[in-house]
């Protein structure tokens, strides 16, 4: 009962996994797709912004996972979506961490894409109604 | 290439980390803000104490 009331709160019809990957794919899409554009804005500010700052202090983007570490960092950086895909595909960031501030970097782009997940599974709750818009 | 001070990188992992904590784990605005402010300060907080504990043992 309480399901179905919730349910009826989300008040949309569509594909209801979109958000989840719309948020996945681009920071802050998935709350932009449920009209939440302050959330969304500020979402994709701090996402966003954390990438950048990882790129440009030249952190590490995992290209492949040859240990447990670089496969859990690759999960992370996977969290980024478009923006890992982007990365790879302009050169950015750094293939070794050679300076302090690279590994702070690595850690941001990581910290990032897992922040991405968790603000993509926050728009599917609101999607499917199991949090309030 | 943008090479921040320690401190200055934990203010902005904190600062951005916070943001998405607040909007993502409570669901009115007036919430959010106050359990963002709430992470930027234990993160910040956490990081001074753990800072001088090292230091102190380091001593």
């Amino acid at each position: 009962m309480a399901a179905n009331e919730n349910k009826n709160t989300s008040g949309e019809q569509g594909f209801i996994y979109l958000p989840l990957i719309a948020g996945w794919l681009v920071p802050g899409a998935g709350h932009f797709l449920l009209r939440k554009w302050g959330r969304g804005a500020l979402l994709a500010l701090a996402i966003l912004g954390m990438f950048s700052l990882g790129i440009a202090m030249q952190g590490e983007v995992y290209t492949s996972g040859s240990d447990i570490l670089h496969i859990l960092g690759l999960a992370g950086d996977l969290g980024n979506g478009l923006l890992y895909i982007a990365s790879r595909v302009l050169g950015l960031g750094a293939t070794a961490v050679q300076v302090t501030t690279a590994d702070y970097g690595t850690r941001f782009i990581v910290v990032a894409g897992l922040l991405n997940v968790i603000a993509a599974v926050d728009a599917h709750n609101m999607r499917t109604g199991r949090k309030p818009l | 290439m943008f090479s921040p001070s320690h401190f200055t990188a934990v203010l902005l992992f904190s600062l951005c980390a916070s943001v998405v904590f607040g909007i993502t784990q409570r669901e009115t605005p007036r919430r959010m803000v106050r359990y963002g402010a709430y992470c930027f300060v234990l993160f910040v907080g956490s990081v001074i104490v753990l800072s001088w504990v090292m230091y102190l043992i380091a001593k």
